[in-house]
């Protein structure tokens, strides 16, 4: 046990330790701004599936915590001229009351209707902001980045490393939580919620608790998105997109474990990426949606799920 | 007067005047009793008498509108499930409700993460031990590494007894753990059953199968349209007329 702690964290202190060499190294800004995308997903699929995998709830809303994570930076950029810390921080604490107030109205419900609720939720966020004015309303509001602070020469770097930090973040706290008690209860209301009732497992409390720890994450992850872009806009913002994205990324890579979902976000986000630079930003729509048709029948269980099945054939060819 | 003794010991479990309905039907209709400690108590009657029901009311998945559940004294009506559980009342289903993607070990530890003594267990390691005593206990340590998805019927129903017994329950309820199984699996959960009953650990054991309710049971109650139409030693429930009657459909 306490191995796999070391090979962790030594993992995440490399990882930390290449993105910021790249930023020092590496002069092309194409790479940060391309990296930087694939890093939030990371971030989104992670904390997406803290809810949706390990407690078998299908949060639709991914839009709506990263969109209420975006302006929560533009209205505290703009009101206050608050720095990128002070905006990641307030969006998390944002995102968990969201998740709070969101999992209390709509957790007990279950099943598609959980799901339903969710997108429901999305849409009225989304109205709510596109009539606020002082944000931008419908228009969208443009934002003066600041002057960027040392080590980096460039705001689109900083912002990459600052997104990079955020994935350790996340994946740190999905990966405590699936070891620990948590997990353990999550898992057992997922497989039987009256049973785990049952068995003594505080099923709303758990999925109160992992609503707003995956709430907080997704705000988080999206609060350094005003200043990406320099500019944001409710549809945008809002975008579904992000909500099937997050989805299917984390499907994809399996939501058994917490490598699952970050797998699931570097193949499909890099090959988004890739795909919006040879052929068209329309076309990784649509290879998102084959490649989730493909996995949903061929490997339900995602990529984890597919490495087990060929792990377990292995150790009983060899026994 | 042999009841005489008893009766001055506080019930562990009273039920008062409990009723049930879903929508315009009565499934439970003002169903009092009382259950001592270190009872083992049969539940009986024909099907869809009220047995599950009154189960789901003592475990807390069903709310009830009149009447109350006292529980070693306190009043634990309004309580969910597991704060229920907590307190000593466990329960196996009457259709296997395993976690599916758990190992059989992982399924009590499911029992010890959120419900175990936690003045006897404290470390992890200390919970391990009981999960594995627990196991041995019930037969199932050979299983302690298999999906509880490729588990036997009868196997599935001893690990439900044993993710129950993983609670530290004052009072188990087991909801026809023998369903479906061959006359020798019976006996072996019957002796399972009546090895765990004692002076800790107080038993409501519903059944169909009526030689094992007779041979297990120190008082039997018969349910039939959610009513209680006998209840007593079981010769004197199964001498009734109106449970023959319920049986037989005379």
């Amino acid at each position: 046990m306490k191995r796999t702690g070391i090979y962790f964290w030594t993992g995440a202190a490399l990882f930390l330790g290449a993105a910021l060499l790249m930023t020092q190294v590496i002069g092309n800004q194409y790479p940060f701004f391309a990296g930087y995308v694939i890093l939030q997903f990371i971030v989104l699929a992670v904390a997406w599936s803290i809810l949706g995998g390990y407690a078998g709830y299908v949060n639709f809303g991914t839009a709506a915590f990263f969109g209420i994570g975006v302006y929560t930076s533009v209205f505290l950029f703009k009101a206050t001229g608050a720095p990128l810390p002070v905006q990641i921080a307030a969006a998390a604490a944002i995102g968990a009351l969201m998740g709070f107030a969101l999992g209390l109205l709509t957790l007990r419900m279950q099943g598609i209707f959980f799901s339903i609720a969710t997108i429901a939720a999305t849409i009225i966020i989304e109205t709510a902001i596109t009539n606020w004015r002082y944000v931008g309303g419908a228009a969208g509001i443009q934002l003066q980045r600041p002057a960027v602070t040392a080590p980096f020469d460039n705001y689109v770097e900083m912002l990459f490393f600052v997104q990079a930090m955020l994935v350790v973040l996340a994946v740190a706290i999905s990966r405590y939580i699936q070891r620990s008690w948590m997990g353990r209860g999550l898992q057992a209301l997922k497989d039987d919620e009256l049973a785990a009732e049952c068995t003594g497992v505080p099923t709303l409390r758990l999925k109160l608790m992992a609503c707003v720890i995956s709430g907080a994450l997704m705000c988080a992850a999206g609060a350094p998105g005003a200043m990406y872009l320099q500019y944001a806009d409710p549809s945008s913002a809002f975008n579904l997109n992000y909500s099937v994205s997050t989805l299917a990324m984390s499907l994809i890579g399996g939501t058994a474990h917490w490598a699952g979902p970050v797998i699931g976000a570097i193949v499909l986000g890099t090959t988004q990426q890739l795909l919006t630079v040879t052929i068209s930003s329309e076309v990784n729509v649509l290879v998102l949606g084959v490649m989730l048709v493909l996995f949903v029948v061929a490997a339900p269980e995602g990529i984890i799920g597919l490495v087990r099945k060929v792990r377990r054939k292995r150790n009983e060819g060899e026994g | 007067m042999e009841a005489e003794p008893q009766a001055i010991q506080a019930p562990l479990l009273r039920i008062s005047a409990l009723t049930k309905r879903f929508g315009g039907f009565t499934a439970l209709d003002n169903v009092s009793v009382d259950i001592r400690p270190g009872e083992r108590f049969g539940l009986i009657g024909p099907n869809g008498s009220g047995k599950t029901t009154l189960i789901n009311c003592i475990s807390g998945a069903f709310r009830t509108e009149p009447g109350t559940v006292t529980f070693r004294d306190e009043d634990i009506t309004r309580l969910q499930p597991h704060m229920r559980t907590r307190r000593g009342i466990a329960r196996s289903f009457q259709i296997p409700r395993p976690f599916r993607s758990m190992t059989v070990a992982e399924n009590l530890m499911v029992g010890l993460d959120f419900a175990a003594d936690t003045s006897v267990i404290v470390s992890e390691a200390q919970r391990r031990e009981a999960m594995m005593s627990i196991l041995t206990r019930m037969g199932l340590a050979s299983k302690a590494n298999v999906s509880a998805n490729q588990l036997s019927q009868v196997e599935l129903r001893k690990m439900e007894l044993a993710r129950a017994m993983a609670t530290h329950p004052k009072l188990l309820i087991s909801d026809e753990a023998m369903a479906g199984l061959s006359s020798s699996e019976v006996d072996e959960v019957l002796d399972l059953l009546m090895s765990l009953a004692g002076q800790d650990i107080t038993i409501i054991m519903i059944e169909h199968i009526m030689q094992a309710v007779m041979r297990f049971s120190d008082r039997v109650m018969c349910l039939e349209a959610g009513r209680i139409i006998a209840i007593g030693t079981p010769d004197e429930v199964m001498a009734n007329q109106r449970v023959q009657e319920a049986y037989l459909g005379t």
